[in-house]
């Protein structure tokens, strides 16, 4: 496609027509993305830059155009900072969390030497199947300051009980740890099989030239796992960045907006107040930070490389 | 094939008698609208010209669903709505005034005042209450008996004393009250007691920094700051019920939803050791009970319905004393008629007869379509002194400063309809 497209303008006819071609045949998948992507985008973006509102539900007239208002103010909330914040706590502490307890657990299932190596998949793939509702049920429980089991364990221990949920503190931990919980089983299902496409005959040499666990950890799987690790960074990212059930179920944001993302701000502009034009406005911050810290990762792999 | 002909059979029945009725649609959200469908049978016996579709929604999608629908042009002909939501809705000029239609009614005379008012927005009546709501103190007979005090309290001091009394006999780990620290009735309730404004110029600002605001908010959050209330929000109460039965806390202000859930909740042995109470008020001497919010849902009727008539027919069935109290019977949801109460015996049922004094104190919170923000932001504001450590008069500037903000649409549409030319103008 790329060669067709980066071709000289002097073609052949037949080069010519077959063009054509591709181009009718694409014209309903363009279209779709037309309709169903690129004009929801536009309006979104004009939305953003109108305080569009309950008043103006009532009637459009209502609505002011205010240029880059919405953002501005964005830009001056300290609850928004705040709530970049959390998001980046999120993104910080659960993706490498992830990514070790997932290569940790693919390490486990796909070793020679484990056990109902079968079960064990099934086991940690079933928080990503479960339902958000009924997790948060038992985690509420978990995470109770008086009955949890965890600040049981806690007490065993000897250690003070923590209000998990309740405390802003710690509330942030709280809700990544569940986030983790509940996302690791996808990417310990890619590194399963990023780990599969090893060929097992560099095992063997390296067993031959005497390595040990560990050095063949270092030296083999890790680097030939370096794309599959790639991939999975941008999925979690990606989708800590949009971290939006774990909250709304456990906290509902809070306590004191400690646990509120960029999503669920959104969400209650939009969807709680009915301010749909600052509501645009968040998602087009989340959009552009998404496309940065994507941009950044890449940026950094190629650094890396070189 | 059975099946197939009796649903043919069904379908010509219906052409047959059915197709010429006019059709009521009405929303009801969550058991409301469950129970709601059982009134129906009668009334469509009373009024054969008329038929009612109940369609039930979840409460928790029922704001949203309305909104919506009003955005689609497919709102019923008329519906439950949370009384705190009328502003909005006749903000959005959802709704149909009903003043021509109560006018000849015994309705506004039998309900409670400041419930009714709640209906009343710029001047016109855009509902009639359906059913009441309003909060008072649920607590244990037992614990407050042991204090040896005075009781019920007549001030905020005296109820102080019962609590810090019930502290010390409770020893570690009890507490007197629950508070909800993310509930905003709580700080409301005790500013609408000591006559705080809320919001000031018409509900153009915030009032928050009023002194008299602020004797209501040191006051709650005091009960915080000394221990007689413990630091939990409504996901931290993990059983209210179990938690009350063993004495954790002695008091909670709470709804008439729980008359009929402590009654089934609490162990049999816990039945005759707890009671309602309407709230004290700030000082004594100022009238008795302190004023509490005045909640419930009402019935409107949409201005786009099509069929407005048949529809104000139902909902004056459903205000109608008896069909209030059948109502009650089918709910546990308070009827918004003295008279209902008197033929659902309600007046007489020791645990429901406080809520009868409460409602003569009622009031509603500012009528204005931001409200649940506006309110949402206070309850934030009690928890950033509580758990934030932030400093009261600071946090109360902040929340005027905010709730400035939120009213900021809400003064330019008051600006620009108090200049009509230039309005009229904008319209051609």
């Amino acid at each position: 496609m790329s060669a067709e497209a980066d071709a000289p303008p002097a073609v052949p006819t037949g080069l010519k027509s077959e063009r054509r071609a591709a181009w009718v045949l694409l014209t309903p998948a363009l279209g779709a993305i037309a309709i169903f992507f690129a004009l929801p985008l536009i309006a979104a973006l004009l939305l953003s830059l109108t305080d569009f509102d309950i008043y103006a539900l009532a009637d459009p007239r209502n609505a002011r155009f205010v240029g880059a208002d919405n953002y501005l103010h964005l830009l001056r909330d300290p609850l928004f900072w705040k709530v970049m914040r959390n998001t980046l706590v999120f993104v910080v502490l659960g993706v490498p969390l992830t990514l070790l307890v997932a290569l940790g657990g693919a390490l486990l299932v796909n070793s020679r030497l484990a056990r109902m190596r079968g079960l064990f998949r099934t086991v940690f793939f079933a928080p990503v199947v479960t339902t958000i509702v009924a997790v948060a049920v038992v985690f509420r429980y978990l995470y109770h300051p008086r009955y949890g089991m965890i600040n049981q364990m806690l007490g065993l221990l000897g250690l003070p009980a923590i209000d998990w949920l309740g405390d802003p503190a710690w509330a942030t931990a709280a809700i990544t740890l569940l986030a983790v919980w509940r996302s690791f089983g996808y990417a310990l299902v890619i590194y399963v099989v990023g780990l599969q496409a090893i060929p097992q005959p560099l095992y063997e040499a390296a067993e031959l030239d005497g390595a040990g666990a560990w050095g063949m950890l270092r030296h083999i799987t890790l680097p030939l796992l370096g794309p599959t690790t790639r991939f999975v960074t941008v999925l979690t990212t990606v989708s800590l960045f949009q971290i939006f059930a774990e909250p709304y179920v456990m906290t509902r944001g809070g306590p004191l907006y400690a646990t509120t993302s960029i999503t669920l701000l959104m969400y209650q502009q939009g969807f709680r107040w009915w301010n749909l034009g600052s509501a645009a406005a968040i998602a087009f911050v989340l959009f552009a930070l998404i496309i940065a810290a994507t941009g950044l990762q890449e940026l950094l792999r190629r650094r890396w490389k070189t | 094939m059975r099946a197939l002909l009796c649903l043919l059979l069904l379908t010509a029945c219906h052409r047959g008698s059915g197709d010429d009725r006019t059709t009521v649609r009405f929303w009801a959200f969550g058991r409301e609208g469950e129970v709601v469908r059982e009134l129906v049978p009668e009334f469509e016996k009373r009024h054969p010209e008329i038929r009612v579709e109940v369609q039930q929604i979840p409460w928790t999608a029922a704001h949203e669903k309305l909104i919506t629908a009003f955005v689609g042009d497919a709102l019923p002909d008329a519906a439950q709505l949370g009384n705190t939501w009328v502003p909005e809705f006749v903000a959005l000029g959802a709704l149909a005034p009903l003043d021509e239609r109560i006018a000849g009614t015994a309705g506004r005379g039998d309900s409670f005042a400041g419930i009714w008012d709640t209906n009343v927005v710029d001047g016109a009546t855009w509902g009639v209450p359906w059913y009441v709501d309003t909060r008072l103190l649920f607590y244990r007979t037992d614990l407050v008996a042991a204090t040896g005090l005075p009781w019920p309290p007549k001030s905020w001091a005296a109820w102080r004393e019962v609590m810090q009394r019930i502290k010390e006999q409770g020893g570690p780990g009890h507490f007197a009250i629950l508070l909800p620290v993310d509930e905003w009735t709580q700080p409301v309730i005790f500013g609408l007691q000591t006559n705080a404004p809320l919001l000031a110029d018409g509900g153009r600002r915030g009032a928050f920094r009023d002194p008299r605001f602020r004797k209501a908010m040191a006051f709650y959050l005091d009960l915080y700051a000394s221990g007689l209330a413990p630091s939990l929000d409504l996901q931290g109460v993990a059983n209210l019920y179990q938690q009350l039965s063993e004495g954790y806390f002695a008091m909670v202000i709470t709804g008439p939803w729980n008359l009929g859930e402590f009654r089934n909740r609490l162990p049999p042995e816990m039945q005759d050791r707890w009671a309602t109470a309407p709230l004290p008020p700030p000082e004594e001497g100022m009238p008795h009970p302190g004023i509490s919010l005045a909640g419930g849902a009402s019935l409107v009727l949409f201005k786009q319905s099509r069929s407005p008539e048949a529809a104000w027919t139902w909902l004056e069935y459903l205000s109608e004393p008896a069909q209030q109290a059948r109502f009650y019977a089918l709910s546990g949801d308070l009827p918004a008629r003295r008279s209902a109460w008197k033929i659902a015996g309600l007046a007489d049922d020791p645990k429901a007869a406080p809520f009868l004094t409460q409602l003569g104190q009622v009031a509603p919170t500012p009528k204005v379509p931001e409200w649940e923000q506006i309110a949402t932001r206070i309850a934030e504001c009690a928890e950033q002194v509580m758990r934030g450590g932030k400093d009261l008069d600071a946090a109360l500037a902040d929340l005027d400063a905010d709730v400035d903000r939120m009213l900021e649409k809400r003064r330019w549409m008051l600006d620009r309809a108090a200049q009509p030319q230039r309005t009229a103008e904008a319209r051609r």
